[in-house]
Parts: C-alpha cells; structure tokens; sequence
C-alpha cells in the first residue's frame, strides 16, 4: 500500500532502480494513479445460504513459490546471494562498502539495496565502483521474494558472481519472508542493546550467520558479549557469532572465510 | 504510556497475501466468511490482520466478510530430554534448558477456508 495515498497495488509502491553513478538525480515523488476502478456497488443478497470451499494452503505461498524458484536459479548459475539483516543503524552499508572493497578484485560482487525511500545507500556502493539496484519499497518494512525476483531481473549478476541484499533496517518484518538467498547473516552492533536476540527472537531464529559489529567501541560501552551469545544460542544452539568491526577491520578475515565456505556449499549443491 | 499494541507493518504485506490467493483461487465472487489458522509461534499479530483485512479487502469480493481466526497454541519436542511440552513463548526453551527443540505446532500460517455466498 501507498504510504503517501494509500492506494493498493505493489506496482505503485515498489520501485526497482539501477543506480548508475552518485550524480544520478533521484526523481522526487512517485506516480500515483488515483484512478483505480472501485465498483462498490457490489449485490448484496443476503438471502442465499453461504457454501464453505477448502481452501487449506499457506498464506506465504506465493512468496515461498518464488523464493524457490529465485534459489533454483542462482544455484543453476552458481550465484551465492547473501540476505543482510538488522536494525537501522547497524553498519550494514559500512561493512558492505568494506566488505566489497576487500574482496571484490577476488570474484565479481553486486548489491541489491532496499529501503524504504531514497537512493543513498546505492550511491554509496556505487561509488565503490560495484554494479546495484536499488529497491524502494516504499511504505513496505521488508524485502519479499518477488522484489528480489525483480532486483535480480535488473542487475542481471553474471554467473559465478556474489551478491549482496541489503534488506530494509528492521529485526521484525524481513524474518518471515524466504527471498531465495543462499544464506541469511544478522547483524548486531555493540552499540546496541545486548538482549536484541530475546526480543527479535523470530530473526535470530532464521540466522545462518550472526555479526557482531563495531566491536572496536566495546571498551566505551556497555555490552555484554557473553549474554548475547547465549541468548542467540537459546534461539539456535548452533549457529555462528563473529565479532567484526566494518571501519577498523578486526575479524574481517573470519567472514571472508565464512563467505567463501559458503559460496562452495551453494554451488556444490 | 499506555498505548494500544499494533503489530508491524508485516502484516500488512501478509494480508495482502492472504486476499491475493483467495481471489486467485475462487475469483471476485463476494465472500461472506475467511478462516485463518495463524499459530500463536508465527510472529504475526491477528489483531494486525484484522485491521489490515478491512483496508486490504475494499475493493475485492471479501469486503465485509468475517474473519475467524483459529490461533493453535505451540507445542514442541525437546531433543535433549526427549519430552513434548506446551510452549507460548517465542523463546523456545524447554524446562531442562536446552533449545534444540523440534516445533510441533503453533507456527501454522494457513489459509483454511472461505464462505462464498
């Protein structure tokens, strides 16, 4: 639904945008078209009995349809598509931005951005000379499995390529929604809140990876590693927490290690 | 500050689905009634879905209809002590502690039936 009009319709609201260069002027506003034909002049009669029809069917579906088939064809095509998660403010763009820099002579690397509104975080990666789309998802607090059908339609990633999907800053919403990814990463910052993981329980829960970011600033504050480790573990007891820091590069080399090991996992498969 | 609680905008997107594939499945006809199973570990609010549902269905043969939510409550099996136990709490522990748990229901998310008129 339009956040500016509340007219229906993901055509209206979703845009998906190959941001060629930062002096690429965004367009301000978006077309709404208020024409939508509403006939409300539905028969009532309320006089016919109702016949119930079985339905029986998962409300995702739709999504779970196309994330299989977005999975399918980056497998055939020996693409891994890493899904980034977390709250605003995490340093996900930072430890793209550097994650790309590092690695990117090494295998060609590509960035789907999502967000709500604006093109700042592709021209961010566009300026680290990286090909991206930007998805604006408008009043969508989310990425789903048919944007990133579309994103990837787009950015056309050539095969045996990494690419990374930056979704909307948000612990709640992107948990419930299969892309197609090959792998889920959930990033916390220590400039958070150390019981994150208790009370987003459902995005931890549907992590492959766990960073921990901006683990230079632990000493100035509060942040107990230990507990929010433990509390990822009541969640799964099996998964990964890697402690990084995006801007002074501490643990970078783990996940890159990580990266690698699952981009042979992804095409061995 | 007491403040009425709202689920995110997931929902949103969720209901859509929800009008998506019963108006994919039985056409535009005018539904009189849907029933949903949204399990109490799906991290959906149905109070959510009911508001979202009378904004999503305007337009389209479920306006007006009666939604009837079924919320299974969560049971799960715990690997370690081998014991099934009943579980509301999106912090799947079992009494022994572990969380190497195998969740048996309440995560449904399941579009169960409409009354068409």
């Amino acid at each position: 639904m339009c956040s500016t009009c509340g007219c229906g319709g993901e055509d209206a609201t979703t845009r998906v945008t190959l941001v060629e260069g930062p002096e690429q002027a965004q367009p301000h506003g978006h077309a709404h078209l208020h024409d939508h034909p509403h006939d409300h002049d539905h028969a009532h009669d309320h006089d016919h009995a109702t016949r119930t029809v079985l339905l029986e069917q998962d409300i995702l579906a739709k999504n779970d349809l196309l994330a299989a088939a977005t999975r399918h064809r980056l497998a055939e095509r020996s693409i891994t598509a890493i899904n980034l998660m977390s709250s605003p403010g995490s340093g996900k763009t930072t430890l793209l931005e550097r994650t790309i820099t590092d690695i990117g002579d090494r295998r060609e690397t590509l960035v789907i951005e999502g967000d709500q509104e604006t093109w700042l975080d592709a021209q961010r990666i566009r300026a680290t000379g990286r090909k991206v789309v930007q998805i604006n998802t408008g009043a969508g607090c989310h990425l789903d499995a048919e944007m990133l059908g579309r994103g990837l339609t787009e950015l056309d990633p050539p095969d045996g390529s990494l690419v990374f999907v930056e979704n909307v800053g948000n612990l709640v919403c992107p948990a419930l929604f299969d892309l197609g990814e090959s792998a889920r990463v959930v990033i916390i910052s220590v400039t958070e809140g150390a019981d994150k993981p208790a009370k987003y329980p459902y995005m931890f829960r549907t992590a492959d990876l766990v960073l921990l970011n901006k683990v230079d600033l632990l000493p100035y504050v509060d942040f107990d590693v230990d507990l929010c480790l433990d509390l990822i573990h009541r969640l799964q007891p099996d998964v990964e927490m890697l402690p990084v820091s995006a801007t002074r590069g501490d643990g970078l080399d783990a996940w890159h290690e990580w990266l690698a090991n699952r981009s042979a996992a992804t095409v061995l498969q | 500050m007491a403040r009425h609680t709202v689920g995110s905008v997931h929902e949103l997107a969720i209901t859509e689905s929800i009008v998506d594939a019963i108006v994919e499945k039985i056409g535009d006809g005018p539904v009189a009634a849907v029933r949903l199973e949204i399990g109490r570990l799906s991290g959906v609010v149905t109070d959510s879905i009911r508001f979202c549902f009378g904004i999503v269905a305007v337009g389209t043969g479920l306006d007006g209809a009666r939604l009837d939510i079924d919320e299974p409550p969560g049971r799960a099996y715990c690997r370690d002590c081998r014991r099934e136990f009943a579980l509301d709490d999106p912090i799947m522990l079992c009494d022994c502690g572990s969380a190497d748990l195998d969740i048996l229901a309440g995560q449904e998310l399941r579009i169960v039936s409409v009354e068409v008129r």
